[in-house]
């Protein structure tokens, strides 16, 4: 039990320390793409520290709530770490304390507070932004039902790690629900996350702003807590992504702490697969415009929707 | 073969699934090239389905039905369209609908939703293969019908007319497999005539009236007296 627990908080370790990283390559990616080329891939890291050592400055407004959030921020995705694999394909200790919905609570829970903090310090942007990013936030919040709902109806269960033990055969692989399901999740990653059809994630201008504008206020260890929460949840979200919905190999089966450690590379390698997609998606489209916004994430639930009628009509 | 199977009748989902998307696609786009692209896609799908029948149910007549589909749908009626249509009907951006693009969307999902409560009053088909081919392409056939009532452009109209005959045609294959030959081949060759005639007939009627919008074609003109 106590490599159990462990292993779970080596999996914790993974996605803290190697969150900057991702997106650094990430956006060094899409730079190289675009034919920039763009900061190192370990800027990210240089950002935090350099937040961490700054000042802080908070509005004399602002409630214990504007305090608060970036903690928030910075844990919710820690916690949906311990309930998904990460490195492992079997359960570790803290498995079956939530399952995929419990997950989505935690992780809705941190953008409910960011979206409360950007209304709390009265800056004309902030609550302009939050209610945009509540807009696209209910606009996916079917899909998200549609496609855990459709996963639990499947694998019967919706417990992350028991779900992913259910691709594993070819035929269940290629089976259409599976397909359309990871399609309707990556779209909503895109959405979640801020990514390029719904949001530019490196844009500056505060009108266009969805997901951005909610830290404008922050500053010195405050931004750095968001910031570093924000790649985090980027991440967590693509484990979730690629070890539970898409591709269940390349995961510690054995129990020793070397297989372990040994897995974290393969699922890197899968991560920077992931990367490179997103990066394609993100250099080919345009961002949509606002009110675009409703019929990707109607194509979404499309998709999500046609993804359940096929899996029903397999018995 | 026995445990190759399971992967065909996955594989045959797949493109099930992939025909779904594009029927909702043959509805929701904006862009009549769009439009046309996500036709051609359709048309894979119910080849790529066609082809995976034809191995699984070892039924090499449909192979031929395959080869003369991929031939027609997918290469000759976009072309027959894009030859004989103005090409400014197809530079156009926006194609005004009677319903808004979300709106038409859940509409369509109830629609296919019909379609699955329909398949299943009929009886079971031999295998599994049927079991998803039936409700799908009656789906794509219900789609294809409210694409038709949608859309208010010639074109789209046009490819929502194939839109039924694929649905019809992606049902089909899965309950008759073993069709006379003869019989199926007149399917894609009627497409073709229809492709003809109708992308003629717009050419005429937007030459004539400056317009294929169904919506505004209301009143009657006259030809002057020759």
């Amino acid at each position: 039990m106590a490599r159990s627990i462990g292993f779970n908080l080596l999996q914790v370790l993974f996605v803290v320390a190697l969150a900057p990283l991702v997106s650094g390559v990430l956006s060094r990616l899409k730079e190289i793409v675009q034919s920039r080329r763009g900061p190192s891939i370990f800027q990210p890291y240089r950002d935090l520290r350099k937040l961490f050592s700054k000042d802080e400055v908070v509005s004399e407004q602002a409630s214990w709530i504007f305090r608060f959030t970036p903690y928030l921020v910075f844990v919710a995705p820690i916690f949906v770490t311990t309930l998904i694999p990460v490195l492992t394909s079997y359960p570790l200790f803290f498995a079956f304390m939530g399952d995929m919905l419990g997950g989505g609570f935690v992780l809705a829970l941190g953008g409910f507070f960011a979206t409360l903090a950007a209304v709390d310090t009265a800056n004309p942007y902030g609550p302009m932004g939050a209610s945009r990013t509540r807009m696209v936030g209910f606009l996916a919040e079917p899909v998200f039902m549609i496609v855990f709902f459709t996963v639990s109806f499947i694998a019967g269960s919706t417990i992350p790690y028991i779900v992913q033990q259910h691709w594993v055969t070819l035929s269940e692989f290629f089976a259409p629900s599976h397909v359309l399901l990871v399609i309707a999740f990556v779209m909503l990653i895109l959405a979640e996350a801020g990514r390029i059809p719904v949001d530019n994630p490196t844009g500056h201008f505060e009108l266009a702003m969805i997901d951005e504008s909610k830290s404008l206020e922050y500053s010195g260890t405050g931004m750095a807590l968001m910031k570093w929460g924000g790649q985090m949840k980027l991440l967590v979200l693509m484990c979730i992504l690629l070890n539970v919905l898409v591709t269940p190999w390349g995961l510690a089966a054995g129990k020793d702490v070397m297989g372990v450690i040994l897995a974290a590379p393969l699922v890197l390698f899968k991560i920077s697969l992931f990367i490179l997609v997103l990066v394609v998606i993100e250099s080919s489209l345009a961002k949509l415009r606002l009110f675009r916004v409703s019929e990707f994430l109607g194509a979404a639930f499309v998709t999500s929707v046609v993804a359940m009628i096929t899996g029903l009509l397999r018995f | 073969m026995a445990n190759f199977a399971p992967v065909l009748a996955s594989l045959n989902g797949l493109a099930a699934g992939a025909f779904l998307m594009s029927a909702f696609g043959l509805l929701a786009t904006r862009q009549m090239q769009g439009c046309l692209r996500f036709y051609k896609l359709q048309s894979l799908t119910v080849i790529a389905s066609i082809v995976l029948i034809a191995i699984g149910m070892h039924v090499p007549d449909l192979l031929a039905v395959a080869l003369l589909d991929f031939a027609i749908k997918p290469l000759l009626i976009p072309w027959l369209l894009r030859r004989y249509v103005r090409e400014e009907i197809f530079r156009r951006r926006e194609i005004d609908q009677v319903l808004n693009i979300p709106g038409s969307l859940l509409v369509a999902l109830v629609l296919t939703l019909i379609a699955y409560f329909l398949a299943g009053l009929l009886p079971p088909a031999s295998d599994a293969m049927g079991n998803i081919n039936v409700p799908i392409g009656l789906a794509g056939l219900l789609l294809g019908a409210f694409t038709l009532a949608v859309r208010r452009e010639a074109v789209p109209q046009l490819i929502g007319i194939f839109g039924i005959e694929n649905g019809s045609l992606f049902a089909g294959i899965a309950i008759a497999p073993r069709l006379p030959l003869v019989a199926e081949m007149a399917f894609p060759f009627d497409m073709l005539i229809v492709a003809l005639v109708i992308g003629i007939l717009t050419r005429i009627t937007h030459e004539r009236v400056g317009t294929t919008e169904v919506g505004a074609l209301r009143s009657l003109r006259e030809e002057a007296a020759k």
